[in-house]
């Protein structure tokens, strides 16, 4: 059975589909990449998964239960965990506290074994000496951390990255690159939405291309950024 | 001189009165950013509510009702909630100012039809006129103290509450962004039940004393709620310890002014407020942060 299963999800805002018949699925573990022109729908698409914006039609799975009716807050306890593009932290509390919220509420975790799960996340997402200071202070690689470091500590089965890299220099995106596939290596299925194709790559072992709501290509990398689709209306190249 | 001293322990105590009935305030705008105008009138209820027990139990003590107060209060509160204030919630403040406004309409009139236009108490056993000696000629009663105690006591557990539990930390988180903390698996339509059943079991405390230090009618309410709101708004908004101090200002402010006339009584702790609001519009004690 598939971690996830999307069926025929459609979103529109007037005349605007964010959502267009789409249909796809995950299997537990894996990790899918998800490119597409801005304003495309990526964003919707987590949005419609974390349960944030109601779908107009379809249903969305998660471990064959059929999750579209529960609210945002159920999701999260369900196992889906989701990163904002614009980093939302909670900025008068501090890092750590930022973490405790999620593990407590979305993972159920009593206290010392819930802090030591948060301070081992800071630890990996090299969030560790800012534990202490208000999320509000933060750089904005430090958000990007504190929004992945949030996410995990409600330890999802599903993790939703909203381009988590954007911004970034070169070595940033590297050292992030790392740490996603860690995660990724210990079990946890990845939708990652992201421009740098390279550090996409470097993770996902498949790549899902979404225009105007609907899902125009999907496939391994190659083969999708081959595509002379993807080439036309993603990099805007005329193909002959 | 020691006739100022003895003005301003007084002002202070009664500050005290002021800062528990502006603690509920308080924490459910800190909490959700709703304004709760019907908070005085809850007060009120809360000690016609403590008449009744006394009444049916037999218990001749209202501190001996207090927690039952406190209980039901809190389960009013959080059904409030879950059942009317939480359908009015969305981005637009007025709605809530809206619907509280009717409630306190209701509260108030349903008072008036259950317990008629007369002024009541709580008789709390000679208590209400005990009082101590403080030395330097200095007496106070032993209500005000208990008052007083008892805000430090509630301001306290609140700010525990808020800032060194699980549940304080979801308040927080929600009241920065609730749709990210819901993300993050806080349901917060529960929260929000479980704040206002806490602000109005405050209330119960603060109306079983507003019950024992003098004596309230149906339409004491509104007195109630502007004294709170003042409290709030000299402390600064969100801030529990600056609403406690707010309630001491107001108190101090009203103490002196009855000092000069008893006319000039309500009237310092209002001009108290407005200067205040002149000099600085974010109150004694803002939040901090971004």
């Amino acid at each position: 059975m598939s971690l996830l299963e999307v069926r025929h999800l459609a979103k529109s805002f007037g005349a605007v589909k964010v959502a267009d018949d789409l249909s796809f699925m995950l299997e537990k573990g894996a990790a899918l990449g998800v490119i597409g022109p801005n304003g495309a729908g990526k964003s919707s698409m987590f949005h419609l998964i974390g349960g944030s914006l109601k779908p107009g039609a379809g249903q969305i799975l998660l471990d064959g239960a059929d999750i579209t009716a529960l609210r945002p807050e159920q999701r999260c306890r369900a196992g889906i965990a989701r990163t904002f593009q614009v980093p939302q932290p909670f900025s008068k509390m501090t890092v750590f506290e930022n973490l405790l919220v999620p593990s407590a509420f979305g993972a159920g975790a009593a206290e010392p074994d819930g802090d030591r799960y948060c301070v081992q996340v800071l630890e990996q997402t090299g969030l560790l000496r800012k534990a202490n200071q208000p999320a509000g202070t933060l750089t904005l690689l430090e958000r990007k951390r504190l929004e992945l470091a949030r996410a995990l500590a409600a330890r999802p089965r599903l993790l939703l990255l909203d381009e988590i890299a954007g911004g970034l220099t070169e070595h940033e995106t590297a050292q992030l690159v790392e740490t996603i596939k860690e995660i990724n290596r210990s079990g946890t299925a990845i939708i990652w939405i992201e421009h740098i194709v390279h550090a996409l790559t470097a993770v996902v072992q498949r790549l899902m291309v979404i225009n105007f709501g609907a899902k125009v290509a999907d496939g391994s990398p190659g083969e999708v950024m081959g595509s002379t689709i993807v080439k036309r209306i993603y990099m805007g190249i005329e193909v002959a | 001189m020691g006739n100022w001293g003895d003005i301003i322990i007084q002002g202070i105590l009664l500050g005290g009165l002021y800062g528990l009935s502006a603690a509920g305030l308080s924490l459910m705008f800190g909490v959700m950013r709703l304004v709760n105008v019907a908070h005085g009138d809850m007060i009120i209820a809360s000690a016609f509510l403590s008449l009744v027990i006394q009444r049916l139990t037999g218990v001749d003590s209202p501190f001996l009702c207090l927690p039952l107060v406190c209980v039901l209060m809190f389960a009013c509160g959080f059904g409030l909630q879950r059942l009317v204030l939480n359908r009015a919630l969305n981005a637009d403040m007025l709605r809530p100012v809206l619907v509280t406004f009717g409630l306190s309409v209701v509260i108030q009139n349903g008072m008036l039809e259950a317990f008629s236009a007369d002024s009541q108490r709580l008789q709390a056993n000679g208590l209400e006129v005990a009082s101590v000696s403080l030395g330097g000629g200095l007496v106070v009663g032993v209500v005000p103290l208990l008052i007083f105690a008892s805000c430090v006591a509630v301001t306290g557990v609140l700010q525990w509450i808020l800032y060194r539990t699980e549940l304080g930390r979801a308040f927080r988180a929600t009241s920065d962004d609730p749709v990210t903390a819901g993300l993050m698996g806080v349901n917060d339509r529960n929260l929000f039940a479980i704040a206002t059943g806490i602000a109005l079991a405050v209330a119960g405390i603060a109306g079983t004393f507003t019950g024992i230090r003098s004596s309230f009618y149906p339409t004491s309410g509104p007195e109630s709620l502007l004294f709170a709101f003042e409290a709030v708004i000299i402390g600064g908004l969100g801030s529990l310890w600056g609403t406690l101090a707010g309630g001491i200002v107001l108190g101090v402010a009203q103490g002196l002014g009855a000092g000069f006339s008893s006319a000039w009584q309500m009237l310092a702790g209002h001009i108290a407020f407005l200067v205040v609001l002149m000099v600085r519009p974010t109150g004694l004690f803002p939040k901090r942060g971004n």
